[in-house]
């Protein structure tokens, strides 16, 4: 099965190529390919639409505003289920696209073991066996494909609910408001570290690429994989000539210092 | 559906905020008293039912029994059942009126997402406003007799209105006005309750129903449709829910789930954002221009600095 996805995969990435373009300037890394970028944000998309007119229905307090974007209640009501589809056929693809990096390994549990320093910003450099994808990311994709699949079951029994015993429906409404908050939950750490936690980050995903110097910083496994340099000595070299550069900096503002009073005697 | 400034309203489906007018004015809680020992199976209320609320004739279903169709549906509100029954080696034929139970704690309102598309009034009916229904079907499964029904063309759900429309005007329902055997009775709840129980009284005193009784579930705190059971230990027999219940999953998922879950939402967003205004962003190392030494900040530090 997995070589036939990995066929399948392959020949996606390369026919989305075609169409599409990705530009790796220098001392960038290719990070996501046209394919993944695209069914990242068709995944999204269908997301938000659930989302939104999912939160109308699940909650009183949100039913007035959020109703409206979508045509009104009944609309709201007939839509949902679609986005919902949509959704979990998008994240289909994004599955085979993604789940052989994605797999849990020694190096996830040490990661989540130091979620705490990795949070507080204590680990300034993730530790060197992080790869394509750290802990927390495989986390959340795991989380989707949980809930993505407690969604589609749940969400099925409610769209069809006049073939069900009533306490099935019942269970199901529960089952997949939790999903919901579980994904809610994700999608806001995902949005935060994607673009204001980690500069850097959210062209991964529309560029494509990503600086040599990030890739170091938060997947060096990944970044020795692809250039097959050393994270740690890129990053020690990087900083030495940062030091350099700035002591030549000082080093020229005093000779300018020292110069001035001499350009004083000079005006007329 | 009536125009809901007919009464004043009691609770309204999901709807945030307190309920206009609530608690201004004094209303009778109404109810609808089925004498089942006396009902002959006419149909009467059925075609009343049909004709008050303008409903088109639908066809019927014949599956060997004088049942008009197996349920009510949504332009069909009122359905007389008819179940066959053993009392003693004898047969026993129960009729028994079906329609909306008007309960004090509707499953309906409880679970509808909707708000404003189910109201109940302060005299206890339960109503459907179909302009705001968004046709989720939610009732139908928060509804233990099944009642409310999905109409496939309108996209929404239909039930018994109690004839909110002529209560409105100081008329008894349609079906209490077409009952030609005096089963049906209509007025406010305390004096329904009372004649039920006197006529139960009189059925086990005199009739030899020693088991005759009011339904009234207190289960669901009651309803504003009562019934006399010639054997009120088992209202299977005439297809009532012995204990009807509200599933416990809408009390957890409507007032603790979802209160619970927007709280948690926002506090997350709420955490994100102090974690950046706090915390800061991770930048890829190593940060350009390099971070230089902190500036002290407290006042022993700045006492420290002037000597």
């Amino acid at each position: 099965m997995s070589t036939s996805v990995e066929r399948f995969d392959e020949r996606a990435r390369r026919q989305a190529d075609r169409v599409g373009s990705t530009t790796v300037r220098r001392g960038e890394l290719l990070r996501h390919p046209v394919y993944t970028r695209v069914l990242h944000w068709l995944v999204a998309i269908a997301f938000v639409l659930s989302l939104l007119s999912g939160f109308a229905l699940y909650s009183p307090w949100l039913f007035r505003f959020l109703t409206p974007i979508f045509g009104g209640g009944a609309m709201t009501r007939f839509l949902h289920p679609w986005f919902g589809l949509f959704f979990d056929i998008f994240f289909v693809f994004q599955f085979l696209n993604w789940f052989a990096p994605m797999a849990w390994t020694e190096a996830d549990r040490r990661w989540l073991k130091r979620i705490k320093e990795y949070t507080t910003n204590k680990d300034k450099l993730e530790r060197e066996n992080v790869g394509f994808f750290n802990g927390g990311q495989k986390l959340y994709f795991w989380a989707i494909v949980l809930s993505g699949v407690l969604f589609l079951v749940t969400g099925l029994l409610m769209w069809f609910d006049h073939l069900m015993p009533r306490w099935i429906v019942a269970v199901s409404y529960v089952v997949h408001d939790l999903a919901g908050l579980l994904m809610l939950a994700g999608f806001i750490v995902h949005i935060y570290e994607g673009t204001a936690a980690m500069p850097g980050t959210f062209r991964a995903m529309t560029n494509g690429t990503v600086t040599q110097k990030w890739a170091w910083t938060h997947h060096p496994a990944w970044y020795r994989d692809v250039t097959g340099r050393d994270p740690r000595e890129s990053y020690d070299r990087e900083r030495r000539r940062q030091l350099e550069r700035e002591r030549a900096v000082e080093r020229w503002e005093r000779e300018q210092d020292a110069r001035e009073p001499l350009s004083d005697d000079r005006v007329p | 559906m009536s125009n809901p400034q007919t009464f004043q309203i009691q609770e309204i489906s999901a709807h945030p905020g307190p309920v206009p007018g609530q608690g201004t004015r004094r209303e009778e809680e109404v109810c609808k008293y089925i004498d089942v020992t006396t009902c002959i199976g006419c149909k009467a209320c059925e075609v009343a039912c049909v004709e008050w609320n303008s409903h088109p004739f639908r066809e019927t279903t014949f599956d060997n029994t004088y049942q008009t169709m197996p349920s009510t549906e949504w332009n069909y509100w009122n359905l007389i059942k008819f179940a066959e029954d053993e009392r003693d080696g004898n047969l026993m034929w129960l009729m028994r009126k079906d329609q909306c139970m008007h309960c004090e704690d509707p499953g309906c309102l409880r679970a509808c997402p909707a708000d404003g598309a189910i109201i109940k009034y302060e005299n206890g009916i339960v109503d459907f406003q179909q302009d705001n229904c968004i046709g989720c079907g939610y009732c139908i499964s928060g509804c233990p007799f099944d009642i409310p029904k999905f109409n496939e063309k309108t996209k929404k759900v239909y039930k018994c209105t109690l004839c909110s429309d002529r209560v409105g005007q100081g008329l008894e329902p349609a079906c209490i006005k077409a009952c030609p055997t005096g089963c049906l009775h209509f007025g406010t709840k305390s004096d329904m309750v009372q004649i039920a129980s006197s006529r139960a009284k009189q059925l086990r005193e005199q009739s030899g129903f020693a088991n005759a009784g009011v339904y009234d579930p207190a289960s669901i705190k009651g309803t504003h449709v009562i019934y006399v059971l010639h054997d009120i230990k088992s209202p299977e027999r005439y297809g009532l829910p012995a204990n009807p219940t509200i599933p416990a999953s809408y009390t957890v998922w409507k007032w603790l789930a979802k209160p619970t879950g927007l709280l948690m939402a926002g506090l997350g967003l709420l955490a994100v954002f102090f974690h950046r205004v706090s915390v800061g962003p991770k930048l890829p190392q190593p940060e350009e221009p390099l971070p230089v030494e902190p500036q002290p900040d407290t006042l022993e530090a700045k006492r420290k600095e002037q000597p």
